[in-house]
């Protein structure tokens, strides 16, 4: 069983664009040249086509996001099917996984077939949607998960929260044999170790007075859950990984060939607790929570070297009501989808961090891999899927409305360089500046 | 009136606020003892009231349960002359459900000079700061600061001890919970002192000597050093189940301050409420050698001169010292 991916119908595009540097590390294409998109597909006949100049520009294949806040059902006013989806395809995201903690929980067929309609009617791009590992994401009961599976669920998880019994998660790591393998995306935290904990426990919470999140809260669970993958020979992705000891785990774990990948969001790759000390709660408060510098160079490194499979956003808007609260108060996540790319870009690609390239299938095959999603490419005859990307443009975050319904952006009023100018995805134009 | 200063100054300037003892260095802080110095030497008079901070609007949000901190800022704004207003969680909008932004926005447009926050969550007075232009002073935001306490507590410490430069004042007991040590800490150390905490290794803050630039220790002995002992106080709720030390039993046996405990000579503070028998021993809480009665009595004049910093004019040192000249006949 797979994922199933919906999207709304649209129009088939075609276009060339002209003189582009085409890159593709999976599919090793790398050179400057014209691309070709014809009726939703790569390559064709080029006559007759509307022209593109993609002089100093980048084609990409489009990126994938596999852990996505759409706030659906429940929470509208924050994000919808239709906003989040197009703040996505203005970042250059042609598929994108939304997690299940809403109100109510995706835990059952109902859910699950009501949010795939509706993605169907108002997804900009490809969306999937994970169901919950246990009903009310309570940690005590499995959902249905054969019938879940079925009905195309992208996976299972509790994100928002740990699956607190170790027994509970080794039932549902066993159950991935009737489910065809689709991934357990965990979220890793021990709940007794985080307790009150709002921000990195370090010399920054220290200094605030803050209750902290210690690094071993979330490295401790991910120990926890590999050693039950291996004795249930089963598959898991890590999310969100914040902590140096996570990454000792992880490493270990796949040298000792493990079934595990894992992925990390752009604000532990480039931010640090530092930021905190600002008490602004709408930028800086999130869970996991921005570490040291040491844990921060640990996951660039990680990344780098394929430690860490991918890149995710952890895309996760707020009200401003909620958000414009003290800083113990207010809820934790930051949004991410429109500049995840201009962030790593400029703050790891054009610090010559991280190559391009590196960051390209970070962001596109990689995470399509890890979990067992279609790979979008530029080989010929595929599906269009696409970014065009001016990898030097200027943003200021937030001076163009955002596509999002929320503001809560660590990056507000940050310049960055790297703006998509064309997302085409499933084969249609799904953002155009 | 603080849009009168601004159209003074020409442009639209943010009043300067005080929230963590790292706002202020060593000067502003020596400037603040000064000027609490000469109001209580006007507080020795018959009148007791000077003209300083008239038609200036002080309003004292205090959202957490406070008698001292409450008292002595209302008492300090009207023996300044300022229009006071008190504000308290029950009986206001805050009981309604009204959110701190909005309260914020709908007394802002009465024109208030400063805003006294006291709150029970990190980071309020800094949400304040973003919804006013009037000053912020934190009375106390959870377990961040708590900066008119840390001044005081200079204030004391220089006026009965001596200067604080060199001097050696040891924080004891629950100092990671507390906003009283976080201040003090601050404080003691932008002034010379050298810092040092002692407690039990669950109630000390994680990695205190690199976050702070502390001495730390978990043995009571290490007290001996300190010329000053500041007593922190030990909540219930961080003994026995569930807490940080395993029982009142336990934490009074190796870290309640007693006259055994001491060596001549050293002086105690303490914030209070007290939890006598807990971190501080009846005898010596009722002991008139200590300085906690100077403490309570120092937060009126103190408590002045921190809303006389914030609210007239700028000091440069001519100024400053006209301005206090003019208080002296006043």
């Amino acid at each position: 069983m797979s994922a199933r991916l919906v999207q709304r119908d649209g129009t088939p595009a075609s276009l060339v664009i002209e003189g582009a540097r085409l890159l593709d590390p999976a599919a090793g294409i790398d050179r400057v040249g014209d691309l070709v998109v014809r009726d939703g597909a790569i390559g064709g006949e080029p006559d007759g086509l509307e022209r593109i100049s993609g002089d100093g520009l980048l084609v990409a294949p489009g990126f994938v996001d596999p852990h996505v806040h759409l706030r659906t059902p429940g929470r509208e006013d924050a994000e919808d099917i239709a906003s989040g989806s197009r703040a996505a395809a203005a970042g250059g995201f042609v598929t994108i996984l939304a997690m299940p903690n809403t109100h109510p929980v995706v835990d059952s067929a109902a859910v699950l077939g009501s949010l795939l309609e509706q993605a169907a009617r108002d997804a900009a791009i490809r969306v999937g949607f994970f169901a919950a590992i246990t009903v009310g994401q309570e940690g005590r009961a499995l959902t249905e998960q054969g019938e879940l599976a079925e009905l195309g669920a992208a996976g299972f998880s509790d994100d928002g929260r740990p699956v607190r019994s170790a027994e509970v998660l080794r039932r549902a790591l066993r159950y991935q044999q009737i489910t065809g393998g689709l991934p357990l995306v965990l979220h890793e935290e021990d709940p007794d170790l985080s307790g009150e904990g709002v921000m990195h426990e370090g010399l920054v919470s220290s200094r605030l007075g803050l209750a902290g999140i210690p690094g071993v809260s979330e490295s401790s669970m991910v120990a926890r859950d590999l050693a039950l993958a291996v004795t249930e020979d089963a598959r898991v992705h890590v999310c969100h990984v914040s902590a140096r000891e996570t990454v000792e785990e992880l490493r270990r774990a796949r040298e000792r060939g493990v079934r595990v990948t894992s992925e990390v969001t752009p604000h532990h790759l480039v931010l640090t607790d530092d930021a905190v000390a600002t008490l602004d709660a709408s930028r800086y408060k999130m869970n996991p929570p921005l570490r040291s510098e040491e844990d921060r160079e640990a996951l660039v490194a990680a990344l780098a070297d394929g430690t860490i499979d991918c890149v995710a956003t952890d895309h996760a808007p707020h009200a401003p009501q909620e958000k414009e609260a003290p800083f113990e108060e207010a809820p934790f996540g930051v949004t991410g989808l429109e500049t995840a790319f201009a962030v790593c870009n400029t703050h790891l690609v054009r610090r010559g961090v991280l190559p391009l390239e590196l960051l390209v299938r970070r962001m596109s095959s990689d995470p399509a891999a890890a979990l067992g999603l279609p790979v979008p490419t530029l080989a010929e005859g595929a599906p269009a899927d696409l970014a065009l990307i001016d990898p030097a443009g200027r943003v200021r975050v937030g001076e163009e409305r955002f596509q999002s319904k929320s503001a809560n952006s660590a990056f507000l009023g940050d310049d960055l360089e790297g703006r998509i100018l064309l997302t085409i995805a499933g084969g249609q134009v799904a953002w155009r500046r | 009136m603080p849009r009168t200063d601004d159209a003074r100054k020409g442009a639209s300037v943010r009043r300067r606020s005080l929230i963590a003892m790292s706002d202020l260095d060593r000067a502003a802080i020596a400037r603040i003892l000064r000027t609490a110095n000469r109001f209580t030497e006007v507080m020795g008079r018959d009148n007791k009231r000077v003209p300083t901070l008239r038609g200036r609007t002080v309003i004292n949000l205090f959202l957490e349960p406070s008698t001292r901190t409450s008292t002595s800022f209302e008492l300090a704004a009207k023996r300044l002359s300022a229009d006071v207003v008190n504000i308290k969680g029950t009986g206001s909008s805050v009981e309604k459900g009204e959110s701190l932004k909005d309260t914020i926005l709908t007394l802002n447009a009465y024109g208030p000079d400063v805003f006294v926050i006291r709150h029970a969550a990190v980071g309020a007075c800094n949400l304040a700061t973003r919804h006013t232009d009037a000053s912020v002073l934190n009375a106390g935001d959870g377990k961040h600061e708590h900066p008119s306490q840390a001044l005081l507590d200079l204030y004391t410490i220089e006026r009965e001890v001596g200067p604080i430069d060199g001097l050696h004042i040891a924080f004891v007991g629950d100092v990671a919970h507390s906003r009283v040590a976080r201040s003090g800490i601050a404080g003691f150390r932008a002034m010379g002192a050298r810092v040092s905490v002692v407690g039990p290794p669950t109630l000390l803050p994680w990695r205190a000597e690199e976050a702070l630039g502390v001495e730390t220790s978990t043995d009571i002995r290490d007290i001996a050093a300190a010329d000053v002992v500041y007593v922190l106080r030990m909540q219930r709720e961080r003994m026995g189940d569930g807490g940080q030390v395993p029982s009142l039993r336990e934490y009074a046996a190796r870290y309640e301050v007693t006259h055994e405990r001491l060596r001549p000579g050293q002086r105690v503070m303490h914030a209070g409420p007290i939890n006598r028998g807990v971190e501080l021993s009846g005898a010596l809480a009722d002991d008139p050698a200590t300085l906690i009665e100077r403490q309570a009595a120092n937060g009126l004049v103190v408590r002045m001169a921190i809303l006389y910093d914030l609210l007239a004019e700028p000091a440069t040192a001519t100024s400053e010292a006209q301005e206090l000249a003019a208080l002296a006949v006043a």
